[in-house]
């Protein structure tokens, strides 16, 4: 079941709630008008949604204080990430108080002094920072005329939101939460309450609370590395107006046609989401020869089958195609979405996957681009070139699954791949992926030692450290970088394998035992007689549980292993060849 | 609407408000009399009464409030008019 957590008097309840066993996370909330309810508002739907937001609330108006004292209460409170709110209000009065000239230069003054709070902060916290961008609040002197005039406020606000969005490309750790596009969707009336900010100078309306909280928990979750990575669309009245099998190709809407618009408009997004590397999936009752047909050769058709990664139509259950889905793709049902304009399937996948995000779409198809823009359910914290492949990725191994039905055994199979690896230390073409591996992977990963870009920059360089990266590619295609390790030196005879890492689209292919071939030659070679290895079980990395014992490390206690450099057999078969 | 039927709508907002149900408003109770109506949970209280009137106060129609009997008698009023 969804939590309740659309009204700020539903936040508030769950504050009563025990945290014991919630994943923790401290945070700090610095800003410039009352702080009280956002506080309250994001704990509260932190724990609607399983997570503990440990907050550090500072008093009102202290950021300077805060950030520019060395030994002050943000500091000491150690967060994980800093929460810095500022109001266009605020911003308005500094505004107001500056001379002609000074206002023309307010925009790149402002952007300067946010860059100096960012540097201050990262001078004294490892946290991840973020700042929110400011809503257009139109103080009506110049009228749309503002928009010719440099030195009129709105023009050196828009300014400042572009600086900062500047600041934030150059800063791998600064974040926005986009004030701006909240309040362009939900309108300022919405968004402040005049009697508030007169009376307790607070500049959120109580009923803009819980999307503000919403946003900042997505931006923080996504930096987590949890997010959405999977689009399961069903097909009759959710991607095309009509029922296929009835009304046939040319009956279906989608165009011009009737509501047609609704649906090109919703197929457009998801080919958009694909782009960014969101899977789309289909997930249809229907016959699979004619569920594909508007994909193949109708003419309005916007999502064709080479944007599906995994095309699933039969008369099965949803939820039984859903987990089917799950099965191909190799990622948490948590990391899904699933469109449906049937409310009965809805509940039925909702009941039995619960969980899954299963949006509850307006009866309107014409409703249902408005209303999914609405729910930002495709947050992220990074974006990169290899993002745009992995539909082709999974078409890939879905090939390679049919391919290795044919074969008598494993061995045959896996050597008639063609797999050539790549190997080498980390460099500035792969740190950005590493980065990015680091955050993201749950399942195979050992340890679940999350990495920013900087941290892995540093772990380049480090003399205390040896790193791998290996990309794969076969006679199907490239997979791209898809594991790496990242070695620790312990000892003058012990190498710690402190993260192996591998994209779970390359298991099954004999990439451990490479990696690990790989990791005992490094040791050999630079003179260290034992390699050791850690577990830490997490909900997700069950997969790897019995990781070192089934590569012959031995258990020197619970989830610690060890292996000696100078006893490893190199007896097994590998059908990777090294490039 | 009769001052005594706005006391009770105005009981239940504030039992729902403040998560309370021992609640019991008379014209008299003030923020002395309950323990969790500080500042900040004035403030949701009459965000609450405002929606479920569907009427708006003033910044300073709130700050001359003494007890609930004045609150009462601004709803009936903003009713009335």
């Amino acid at each position: 079941m969804a939590p309740d957590n659309r009204s700020f008097i539903a936040l508030k309840k769950y504050l009563k709630k025990p945290v014991d066993g919630l994943k923790s996370i401290r945070v700090a909330i610095v800003a410039d008008s009352a702080s009280q309810f956002i506080h309250q508002a994001l704990k509260g739907f932190g724990i609607s949604e399983g997570i503990h937001y440990d907050i550090f609330e500072a008093d009102y108006n202290q950021i300077d204080l805060q950030v520019f004292d060395p030994g002050s209460e943000l500091y000491e409170s150690k967060p994980d990430y800093v929460i810095i709110l500022r109001s266009s209000e605020k911003l308005l009065k500094k505004y107001y108080s500056l001379s002609g000239e000074e206002k023309s230069q307010f925009g790149a003054n402002q952007t300067a002094y946010a860059k100096n709070l960012y540097q201050q902060i990262s001078s004294q916290l490892k946290a991840r920072v973020i700042f929110n961008t400011f809503p257009e609040l139109n103080d009506a002197v110049f009228g749309n005329f503002s928009t010719k005039t440099p030195s009129s406020f709105l023009y050196q606000l828009r300014k400042l939101n572009m600086g900062l969005m500047d600041l934030a490309q150059e800063e791998k750790n600064l974040f926005l939460v986009d004030l701006a596009a909240l309040v362009a969707q939900r309108g300022y009336a919405q968004f402040s309450d005049a009697k508030m900010y007169i009376s307790a100078d607070m500049v959120f309306s109580i009923d803009i609370l819980p999307d503000l909280a919403e946003q900042l928990h997505k931006v923080i979750q996504a930096i987590a590395g949890s997010f959405k990575k999977c689009l399961i669309l069903d097909l009759d009245n959710t991607t095309w107006g009509g029922i296929i099998g009835d009304d046939g190709l040319e009956g279906i809407q989608i165009g011009d046609l009737g509501l047609g618009k609704a649906f090109t408009d919703l197929q457009l997004w998801a080919k958009e989401l694909k782009k960014r590397g969101i899977i789309i999936a289909v997930c249809s009752k229907n016959t699979e020869s004619i569920a594909k047909e508007p994909f193949i050769s109708h003419p309005d058709m916007k999502l064709r089958l080479d944007d599906i990664a995994v095309f699933v139509a039969n008369w099965e259950t949803k939820v039984d195609n859903i987990r089917h889905i799950q099965s191909i793709l190799n990622i948490g049902f948590d990391s899904m979405v699933f469109l449906d304009d049937n409310p009965f399937e809805r509940e039925m996948v909702k009941q039995n996957i619960p969980d899954i995000t299963v949006p509850e779409l307006p009866e309107d198809p014409a409703e249902y681009m408005p209303y999914l823009r609405t729910l930002n359910l495709f947050e992220t914290a990074s974006f990169t070139e290899e993002d745009e492949q992995r539909t082709k990725q999974y078409q890939e191994e879905a090939n390679r699954n049919i391919l290795q039905k044919s074969f008598a055994n494993e061995e045959e199979f896996l050597a008639s791949l063609g797999m050539e690896c790549e190997i080498k230390p980390f460099d500035n073409f792969t740190i950005p992926r590493i980065a990015q591996l680091s955050q993201r992977s749950n399942q195979f990963n050992l340890r679940t030692v999350r990495y920013t870009e900087d941290d892995i920059r540093r772990i380049a360089q480090s003399p205390d450290h040896f790193t791998l990266s290996f990309s794969l590619k076969d006679i199907y295609g490239d997979y791209g970088l898809i594991a790496f390790i990242i070695l620790e030196k312990k000892s003058a005879d012990t190498l710690f394998i402190d993260s192996w890492i591998m994209s779970c689209r390359v298991l099954k292919r004999g990439m451990e035992l490479l990696t690990l071939k790989s990791i005992i030659d490094l040791a050999k070679e630079q003179g260290f007689s034992e390699v050791t290895g850690e577990y830490l079980p997490t909900k997700k990395n069950e997969l790897v549980r019995e990781h070192y014992p089934k590569l012959g490390f031995t258990t020197t206690e619970a989830n610690n292993y060890t292996i000696s450099v100078a006893d490893y057999p190199y007896d097994k078969n590998i059908y990777i060849k090294r490039k | 609407m009769e001052q005594q039927q706005i006391l009770e709508q105005l009981n239940e907002i504030f039992i729902d408000v403040l998560d309370n149900s021992d609640i019991k408003l008379t014209e008299a109770t003030t923020a002395n009399d309950i323990e969790e109506w500080d500042s900040l949970y004035h403030i949701q209280l009459v965000v609450a009464i405002e929606k479920h009137y569907k009427v708006k106060f003033t910044a300073s129609e709130i700050q001359s409030w003494k007890n609930v009997g004045d609150m009462a008698n601004a709803v009936k009023s903003k009713l009335g008019a």
